[in-house]
C-alpha cells in the first residue's frame, strides 16, 4: 500500500510540471495578449494609445520575452514566493484575486457536495433494492429531469420562486447591507437565507446523475452470486446490502471523487454567474475574456494541479478500498 | 399452502430424517407468463447422508434448494411443505419469508450453501478471514479475534496451505480449486447439519475437481453432516452419493440408493442418462447429450409424463395425456413412469 502512494506521488511531480508548461502555453495561444485587449478596450471607451505607448507596455508587462523565459520566471516566482504575478486588469496580485473568492467557493461546493452524495447515495441503493416499486419510479423520474434541466434555468426559477413567492431578497451570498458588516447571527441567517439555491441548484443535477449511477451498479452488483453467498451465510437484507455489493458498486464513485475537487475548485460557472455569486468561476471567465494572463494562468495552474492531486487521491482511496486494484 | 395434518406430520417425519420436501412447486412470474420451474418435488435427506440430485440444465434442481433456502428471486411463489430438523423437533421451513429471523439463523449456521460459480461467489472487497469470520460472529458471537481463530482453523481442515496466511488473501488472488475450498470453508463455518452444494465442481477442471470431491467426502465423514449434491453429471454422484434423485423439468422422475439406480434403474430418463456417462478418470465430461430430442422450453411443459417428447418407450394417448404414478420396485425406490407403474 505504502509503495503504491509513494509510485503515484513520484508520477504526479513530471506529470504536474508537464501540464503547468502547459497551461501556460495554452492561456498564450489566443490571437493576441492582454494590450491587445486592453486597447481595443480602451478604444471602445474613445481613448486611444499610440504604438509607441503600446509597445512600451507590452515591454513592461514582459510580453516580448520569449515564451519559455516567460514560464520560467513565473513558475519560479510562484514555487519560491508563492507569487502567481499580478493580474493586469484588477491590478493586484493574482495570489489575493483567486484566494479571496477560494475560501467562498470550496465552502459552498464541499456543502453541496456533501449533500449530493449524502443524498444520492441511500437513494440510489434504495431504488436499485426495491427495482420497479413506486419509489423506484419516482426516483428514476427525478433522475432524469434533474440531469435534463440546465442548472441556469433551475437557478432561474429557484431565484424567481424566492423573491416572488418567499419574499426573499436573492441573488448573490448575503443582502449587500451585510457586505461589509462584521459577522453577527443576523448575517449568518442572511447569507443562509441566499445560500440554499446554489446548494440546491449545484446538489440536484449532482444527485440526478449520481443516483442513476449508483442504482445502475448496484443492479449490477446484487446480481452477483457473491451477493447470494452473503444471503446464505444468514446476513440481512441490510447487512448483506450495505455490506457487501454497497461496497463494490461505491468504487467507481471512489475513482472520481478527485474530479470533484478540480470541480469544486471552478465551482459551476454558470449558475455562480446566474446567482451572481463571489466563487472563482465567473473570475476565471473574466480572465479568459481579458487575457489577463497570470490571472488565468494562476486559475489554470491551481485547476490543473487540483485535478493531478484529486486523481492521486482517488488512486490511492481506491487501492485502499478495493483489494483487486491494491494487490493487482 | 394446504395445511398438513399433524398426524401425518409425525408419521412422516422419522428421527433420523433432517430434511424433507413434500410436493414443492415454485413458479415464477415473468412478462412472458408464469415459469413453473418446479412442479411437485418430494425428497428427503437423513441426517449424514448425500444424496445426489441429478438432471439437465433447467430440470430445476437450483431452484429446489433455493426453496429451502427460503431465498428465491422476488417473482417466486412457491407451495408444498418444506420440513428440516437440525436439532430434534422438526421445523417448517415452507412458508418463510426470506427475511424472516428463523432464516436467517439457520441459514450459514445450521445451512451451509456452496455455489456452483468458485470466481464470482465470495466478496472480491472482503479478504477470505474476514468473510469468514464475520458468518462466525453473527451466529456464535464471541471475539474478532476466536472468530479468526475459527477461520483460520477451518481453512486449515478445507486443506488450503497455510492457513495463517490465507486469512488475509483476497479471492482474485487464489486458484478456482483454492476459492471453492474457501468457499467450503465459508459454509462450514458454524458446522452445518446440512450442506447444500450447487454443482461446486462444475466450474473446475478433472483434476481439481476430484480433489474437490475427496475433500467433501473427507469432512462429510468427519463433521457427519448430511449433503445435498447436486451435479449434472452421474460420475460424480456415483462418486459421493448415498442416494440418488433424478431430475427432470422440474420433477424427481426416480429416487432410490446408488446401487439401485446405477444397477436397476427403473426410469426411461434415468436410463438415457446413465447410457451418457462418460467413463470415470476419462478426460473432461461433456454436457448429456445422447439423449435425443431437446428439453422443452419452461413456458411449454408436456402434459402427461414431461418426459414423453424424448422418451424411446412413449406410449401414445397414455404418456401424453396422464401424469405416471408412483412405483416403487423395490423399498426406497420410487419411479414415476406409466412402463413401471405396470400400465399395459
Ligand atoms: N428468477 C427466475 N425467473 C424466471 N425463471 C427462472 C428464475 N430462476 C430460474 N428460472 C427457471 O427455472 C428453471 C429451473 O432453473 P434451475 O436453475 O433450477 O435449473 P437447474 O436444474 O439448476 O439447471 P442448471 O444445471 O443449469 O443449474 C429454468 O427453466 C429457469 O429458466
Ligand atoms: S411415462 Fe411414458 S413417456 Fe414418461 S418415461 Fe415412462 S414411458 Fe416414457
Ligand atoms: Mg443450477
Amino acid at each position: 500500500m505504502l509503495r503504491i502512494i509513494l509510485t503515484r506521488c513520484l508520477w504526479a511531480i513530471p506529470t504536474l510540471i508537464v501540464v503547468s508548461f502547459i497551461s501556460f502555453v495554452i492561456i498564450q495561444l489566443p490571437p493576441g495578449d492582454y494590450v491587445t485587449a486592453y486597447v481595443a478596450e480602451l478604444r471602445r471607451g474613445g481613448e486611444y494609445l499610440t504604438d509607441t505607448q503600446v509597445e512600451l507596455m507590452r515591454q513592461d508587462f514582459g510580453l516580448r520575452d520569449p515564451i519559455l523565459w516567460q514560464y520560467a520566471r513565473w513558475i519560479t516566482k510562484i514555487l519560491l514566493h508563492g507569487d502567481f504575478g499580478q493580474s493586469f486588469h484588477y491590478n493586484a496580485p493574482v495570489s489575493s484575486l483567486i484566494w479571496d473568492r477560494l475560501g467562498l467557493t470550496l465552502l459552498l461546493s464541499t456543502i453541496s457536495l456533501v449533500f449530493t452524495w449524502g443524498i444520492a447515495i441511500p437513494i440510489g441503493v434504495y431504488s436499485a433494492t426495491r427495482q420497479y416499486s413506486v419509489v423506484d419510479y419516482v426516483v428514476t423520474i427525478f433522475g432524469f429531469v434533474g440531469k435534463g434541466i440546465p442548472e441556469f434555468l433551475l437557478a432561474l426559477i429557484l431565484m424567481w420562486v424566492g423573491f416572488s413567492w418567499l419574499n426573499m431578497d436573492v441573488g448573490g451570498l448575503m443582502s449587500p447591507e451585510f457586505d461589509t458588516a462584521p459577522w453577527s447571527i443576523a448575517k449568518a441567517l442572511n447569507v443562509l437565507e441566499h445560500v440554499w439555491i446554489p446548494i440546491v441548484v449545484l446538489a440536484t443535477s449532482g444527485a440526478a446523475g449520481l443516483i442513476r449511477v449508483m442504482r445502475a451498479n448496484m443492479l449490477d452488483e446484487l446480481g452477483k452470486p457473491y451477493v447470494e453467498t452473503a444471503y446464505a451465510q444468514g446476513f440481512s437484507e441490510r447487512q448483506v446490502v450495505w455490506n457487501y455489493p454497497v461496497r463494490v458498486a461505491l468504487n467507481p464513485f471512489i475513482s472520481t471523487v478527485g474530479w470533484a475537487l478540480p470541480a469544486l475548485f471552478s465551482g459551476d460557472v454558470i449558475t455562480a454567474v446566474v446567482l451572481n455569486l463571489p466563487t472563482t468561476g465567473p473570475l476565471l471567465l473574466q480572465a479568459l475574456k481579458m487575457q489577463d494572463m497570470y490571472l488565468a494562468g494562476g486559475f489554470i495552474l491551481i485547476l490543473s494541479t487540483f485535478t493531478v492531486v484529486g486523481t492521486l487521491l482517488s488512486d490511492i482511496l481506491l487501492a485502499w478500498s478495493d483489494p483487486r486494484v491494491r494487490l493487482g | 399452502m394446504p395445511p398438513i395434518p399433524m398426524a401425518n406430520d409425525m408419521t412422516n417425519f422419522p428421527p433420523e430424517r433432517l430434511l424433507d420436501l413434500r410436493d414443492l412447486a415454485v413458479t415464477f412470474a415473468t412478462a412472458e407468463g408464469p415459469v413453473r420451474a418446479v412442479q411437485g418435488v418430494s425428497y428427503h435427506v437423513n441426517r449424514g447422508e448425500v444424496l445426489g440430485v441429478v438432471g439437465e440444465s433447467g430440470s430445476g434442481k437450483s431452484v429446489t434448494v433455493r426453496a429451502i433456502m427460503r431465498l428465491l428471486a422476488r417473482n417466486a411463489t412457491d407451495t408444498g411443505t418444506i420440513r428440516f430438523a437440525p436439532d430434534g423437533e422438526p421445523l417448517t421451513l415452507s412458508g418463510q419469508p426470506r427475511d424472516s429471523k428463523l432464516m436467517r439463523s439457520l441459514r450459514g449456521n445450521r445451512i451451509g450453501m456452496i455455489f456452483q460459480e468458485p470466481m464470482t461467489a465470495l466478496s472480491p472487497v472482503h479478504s477470505i478471514g474476514t468473510q469468514i469470520a464475520r458468518t462466525v460472529l453473527l451466529h456464535r458471537g464471541g471475539s474478532k479475534s476466536a472468530a479468526r481463530d475459527r477461520a483460520a482453523e477451518l481453512l486449515a481442515r478445507v486443506q488450503l496451505p497455510n492457513p495463517g496466511e490465507m486469512l488475509d488473501r483476497y479471492p482474485h488472488q487464489l486458484s478456482g480449486g483454492m476459492r471453492q475450498r474457501a468457499m467450503i470453508a465459508l459454509a462450514l463455518a458454524c458446522d452445518p447439519a446440512l450442506l447444500i452444494a450447487d454443482e461446486p465442481t462444475t466450474a473446475l477442471d478433472v483434476t481439481t475437481e476430484a480433489q474437490i470431491l475427496d475433500l467433501l467426502r473427507g469432512l462429510q465423514k468427519d463433521l457427519g453432516m448430511a449433503i445435498v449434491f447436486i451435479t449434472h453429471n452421474f460420475g460424480v454422484v456415483a462418486d459421493i452419493a448415498d442416494r440418488v434423485a433424478v431430475m427432470y423439468l422440474g420433477q424427481v422422475v426416480e429416487t432410490g440408493s446408488v446401487d439401485d439406480i446405477f444397477y436397476a434403474p427403473g426410469h426411461p430418463y434415468t436410463k438415457a442418462l446413465l447410457g451418457s456417462i462418460p467413463r470415470l478418470g476419462a478426460a473432461k465430461r461433456h454436457r448429456l447429450q445422447t439423449i435425443q430430442g431437446m428439453v422443452p422450453d419452461p413456458y411449454h411443459i408436456p402434459k402427461g409424463c414431461p418426459f414423453h417428447t424424448r422418451c424411446d418407450h412413449v406410449r401414445p394417448g397414455l404418456c401424453d395425456v396422464t401424469a405416471p404414478p408412483v412405483f416403487s420396485p423395490r423399498p426406497g425406490q420410487e419411479v414415476r413412469c406409466h412402463l413401471t407403474g405396470g400400465a399395459a
